[in-house]
């Protein structure tokens, strides 16, 4: 009886068909795809993306260079010179961040006491040449300045989780 | 003069612009057969397949067409330059010249000869020989096994096909492509022939190397079969031919069973549409199987691809030939 079950299913390919049958289903079923670039999935709060330097509101940059973020960057991508300013504030001279060194860990902005270094959610930010992927201090202050109100409102978001 | 102009050159004329009304819709529809098929596929692994280019992304078997014309066509050292430049244009030629005897609608044919479905199997056999070539002019690896596996299974599948149109033969008692046609007015070889109309169609899947029996491209292990060395329009041929294959053997499926330009039932709605608007549509219809088979099925292994066609279509499609014969006899059904 099963030699003649198992060969019935095999002659008449009832398998096949419903095989068959159910991706003629999935055919007509709504498509999942995401139309990348003029359509985004949503992103976490967490989301770690192109790094920023914050400023405070009235436009002091957050930055005390600290450099803790560069002792616990396991990459070994963020480089710091530090000299105190005029008016006596510690600031740093030089803040670069080799993006293709960052491994995107997320450490620096763990580690930062002041919250001035941060991942924020923009990854769109690709080159067509390998130095523009050297950011300075400048760019990434320009980040941080063009970024603002999503950081704020992530990190207000995450806030009670940490 | 004008002799010469109204027996030569103007028949020869005529016949190259019935060869282009044939060609040019032929290679539209095999570039939308591309386009149909990424999304027939697409469709199916709930994605939305190409939908960039133009509206819907109708314009993007074209600009696949352009990057592989602007493409660098290598040549490999190792290969055997005429033979490697040859094998692409012969498997694009037997894809084409097929459709010389394919009668369109009731007359819309290029060359009536009365033994067009041995003309068809000719051609669709002709074919593994620019695979052959292929493999074996590239002098690499991979072609030629890829080469070696599609020649094997061209052959068993032959056979079956060979019995398959016998039967149908049996059936019409003609070799002219029209009158099979005009032989299943009012009832479809498919109905009376269920069988072998299903092995026909897979036949025909394995015959065109399509899935689940595209071993010799089996991307995991050939690469990419005989066409791993072909680059730009070389490969661009072997692609055309090889979807115009597709097409032509669907051409033949709806010949033989499906009931060619005929419309589905003789009454007043159904006919006003003309012949070749059915041919197409049920064309259509058996290649979007193709591509609903390929969305569905996993590859065949080789011995498998083997033992079906000798073991299981050969020895059944036999046994169809002697039982339909033997009806025919029995009960006197001789056709006229």
């Amino acid at each position: 009886m099963a030699f003649l079950d198992r060969t019935a299913r095999g002659l008449l390919l009832l398998e096949i068909i419903r095989g068959m049958w159910l991706t003629l289903r999935y055919f007509f079923k709504r498509k999942v795809t995401i139309n990348y670039p003029y359509e985004k999935g949503p992103l976490s709060p967490r989301f770690r993306g192109e790094h920023v330097l914050r400023r405070y509101p009235n436009g002091e940059e957050r930055c005390i260079a600290c450099k803790l973020c560069e002792a616990i960057c396991p990459a070994q991508a963020i480089t710091i010179e530090a000299e105190p300013r005029e008016d006596g504030s510690r600031r740093t001279t030089r803040y670069d961040i080799d993006m293709t060194k960052c491994i995107y860990c997320g450490f620096c902005q763990e580690a930062c006491p002041v919250d001035a270094i941060v991942e924020g959610p923009n990854f769109e930010f690709a080159t067509e040449t390998r130095e523009e992927l050297m950011y300075n201090k400048d760019k990434l202050l320009e980040n941080g300045d063009r970024w603002e109100t999503e950081i704020a409102a992530a990190l207000a978001a995450d806030a009670p989780y940490r | 003069m004008v002799e010469f102009w109204w027996s030569y050159a103007w028949p020869a004329l005529w016949i190259v612009l019935k060869i282009m009304l044939i060609i040019l819709p032929l290679l539209i529809a095999v570039a939308y057969l591309t386009y149909a098929e990424r999304k027939v596929i697409g469709f199916m692994q709930l994605r939305m397949g190409p939908n960039v280019v133009g509206p819907f992304g109708l314009l993007q078997p074209f600009a696949d067409g352009l990057k592989l014309m602007a493409k660098e066509a290598i040549i490999p050292t190792g290969s055997n330059r005429v033979v490697f430049l040859l094998a692409p244009m012969l498997t694009f030629t037997l894809g084409l010249v097929g459709w010389a005897v394919i009668p369109v609608a009731d007359g819309w044919v290029l060359s009536n000869i009365n033994v067009g479905i041995l003309y068809l199997f000719a051609i669709s056999s002709l074919g593994v020989y620019g695979i052959i070539m292929a493999g074996w002019a590239s002098n690499s690896v991979y072609p030629f096994l890829g080469a070696l596996r599609s020649a094997a299974q061209m052959v068993s599948y032959e056979v079956s096909i060979g019995f398959v149109i016998v039967t149908v033969l049996l059936l019409v008692g003609s070799l002219n492509l029209s009158d099979i046609v005009r032989a299943q007015e009012g009832l479809w070889f498919f109905i009376p022939l269920f069988p072998m109309f299903v092995i026909f169609f897979i036949s025909a899947l394995a015959e065109t190397n399509r899935a689940p029996f595209d071993l010799p491209e089996a991307e995991a292990e050939l690469v990419s079969g005989y066409n791993v060395e072909y680059s730009a329009m070389a490969f661009a041929l072997f692609f055309l031919g090889e979807y115009a294959n597709m097409i032509l053997m669907s051409a033949m499926t709806v010949i033989l069973f499906l009931g060619g330009w005929l419309a589905p039932f003789d009454v007043a709605p159904f006919t006003w549409i003309p012949g070749f608007i059915w041919f197409s549509i049920k064309v259509s219809f058996v290649l979007f199987v193709f591509l609903w088979v390929r969305a569905t099925l996993p590859r065949y292994r080789y011995d498998q691809l083997m033992r079906l066609g000798w073991k299981v279509f050969l020895p059944f499609s036999l046994l169809w030939v002697v039982l339909t014969a033997g009806v025919i006899v029995a009960f006197d059904w001789f056709p006229k």
